[in-house]
């Protein structure tokens, strides 16, 4: 109860904050908008050549993508650790959050937030909704709710993966470039993974799960009945990763030594 | 001009310094790339030709353009606005040189890093990985060099149109931003200009922005003939002319308008 208290504080905080530089809260929603138009645009030219890629549809594709912006913008609203290694531990700033009496990565999650990025969210829905109607999609009740829980789930791999890397920094002193990677790879995500070969289908799938954010859960809506099984592995895999993530995160606190000063 | 050549050699000192961060940036690099590639692969499927590109074509445009863009690609506009911010302008307007073309100077001399080892050693590596075609021509070669060196310059100068903007708007990440994703769609890294509809490329061709990455790339895979490829040569060099303008003109009212706070 206090975690959900202090969640709503910290919104509280964040939102006054931002609503001090309303004209940059603009463009950078704005920015993030235009973003996702390009990658809109990319799949619209593309199609304009070709009718099916890999077996699939203009309109499933771009409901593939609209998918993924849901999970993708609850990640980056929640989970911006990709500085975690120069912030945290080369300013020592970790050793404030380790005297106060919450989670440390819960605080971090907290501070760190970008809320206007759930405006991508709203984007996603858009998009699905316009794929949808253009795929005639039919709707059952079910379907608000397994959508949260594939959303959900989807964040999760999301966020596992990157606490992981982040975990490193408890290991390794040295800076990584494997963020930046990461996020690349991210990418691979949003298209259907029998488009890549199977060495890369299978990192996707088992190793690093990108393709659980996207394609898997966004082909039960689709009624691809071969991957349904994947499909509702998505909270499986999210809780998983999470969870690995979170012990490894403990124990990477146990070994922090502060940085000195 | 000792004294520009001397910054281009300090960047590249100063970059070969922390090289490491290079190694990680070719597999990135090569992640897109092969992202790309079997995204185009399953466009491709059956057909044999898109618009008068082969497969094979289409993924050495692809590896070529990302090569290529670690090349011209530098983030003077966010120094520029970071040294705006921060007031260090001042001490740089104080120095004997022209501010502009001592960040154009530092932007080449990391780009002349990044060609020597990111782009060249990057494309051997993705040439083992994915089925590339090299030209055995040599006019192609000298044409893709002159038209890559013009492509860092329209580039650079876009940049630093966006840098000078800091001085007007104060804060412009977003704008940073926006560009970049801009100048990835519509240069052609993403998206061979060619293939976008015949409306888009009408407009496109009053842009600069395929002087940045489609012209060299097209070169490179030999999908230009030797006319088109000078045309396309001479269009961005006429670019490269015209932009100075729009520089030139917000750099004399960004000046006078300079108030630097503290110091």
């Amino acid at each position: 109860m206090f975690y959900i208290a202090i969640f709503f504080q910290y919104v509280a905080q964040y939102m006054k904050t931002r609503m001090q530089y309303r004209a940059d809260l603009f463009v950078e929603i704005f920015s993030d908008l235009l973003f996702q138009a390009v990658n809109l645009i990319f799949i619209l030219v593309v199609f304009g050549h070709t009718n099916l890629l890999g077996g699939w549809t203009r309109d499933e594709i771009i409901f593939i993508y609209g998918f993924f912006l849901v999970p993708y913008a609850l990640f980056s609203s929640f989970f911006n650790i990709w500085n975690f290694n120069e912030r945290y531990i080369v300013k020592g700033e970790l050793d404030r959050i380790l005297t106060r009496p919450i989670h440390s990565l819960f605080q971090i999650v907290l501070e760190r937030m970008e809320l206007e990025s759930l405006f991508g969210a709203v984007t996603g829905i858009a998009v699905m909704i316009y794929a949808g109607n253009n795929l005639g999609l039919g709707f059952s009740w079910t379907d608000p709710f397994l959508f949260f829980l594939f959303v959900i789930g989807g964040m999760l791999v999301y966020g596992g993966i990157f606490v992981l890397i982040a975990c490193i920094s408890f290991w390794a002193d040295a800076r990584t470039s494997i963020m930046p990677m990461m996020y690349n790879i991210g990418n691979y995500g949003r298209y259907p993974v029998d488009i890549y070969n199977s060495v890369i289908r299978f990192v996707l799938t088992w190793v690093l799960p990108f393709a659980f954010v996207g394609v898997y859960p966004a082909s039960y809506f689709l009624g691809k009945e071969e991957w349904f099984l994947y499909s509702f592995l998505t909270p499986v895999i999210g809780i998983v990763f999470f969870s690995i993530s979170i012990v490894t995160w403990n124990s990477g606190v146990k070994r922090y030594r502060g940085a000195g000063n | 001009m000792d004294k520009y050549i001397e910054m281009i050699r300090i960047r590249f000192l100063m970059m070969l310094a922390y090289r490491t961060n290079y190694y990680t940036g070719i597999l990135i690099y090569s992640i897109n790339i092969g992202a790309y590639y079997f995204l185009w692969s399953a466009i491709y499927g059956e057909k044999d030709a898109i618009e008068g590109m082969s497969v094979i074509q289409m993924s050495t445009y692809v590896a070529v353009a990302w090569m290529a863009r670690a090349f011209y690609f530098n983030n003077i506009d966010r120094e520029m606005a970071a040294e705006i911010k921060e007031g260090k302008v001042a001490v740089e307007l104080i120095r004997p040189y022209n501010y502009l073309g001592m960040k154009t100077m530092q932007g080449l001399g990391e780009g002349i890093f990044r060609l020597f080892f990111f782009s060249v050693p990057g494309m051997v590596i993705v040439s083992f990985i994915f089925p590339l075609q090299f030209s055995a021509d040599w006019t192609t070669w000298i044409f893709f060099a002159v038209s890559i060196v013009l492509s860092f310059f329209i580039n650079t100068q876009i940049n630093l149109l966006t840098g000078i903007t800091t001085f007007f708007l104060f804060n412009n990440t977003g704008l940073i931003r926006a560009k970049r994703v801009v100048i990835d769609l519509f240069s052609g890294l993403l998206i061979p200009i060619s293939f976008f509809p015949l409306w888009a490329q009408d407009v496109l061709k009053y842009l600069p922005f395929q002087g940045i990455s489609y012209v060299p790339s097209m070169i490179f895979t030999n999908s230009f003939s030797n006319n088109e490829a000078i045309q396309a040569i001479i269009m961005q060099g006429i670019w490269v002319l015209i932009l100075i303008i729009p520089i030139q003109v917000l750099w004399i009212i960004a000046k006078k308008q300079l108030i630097i706070q503290g110091g």
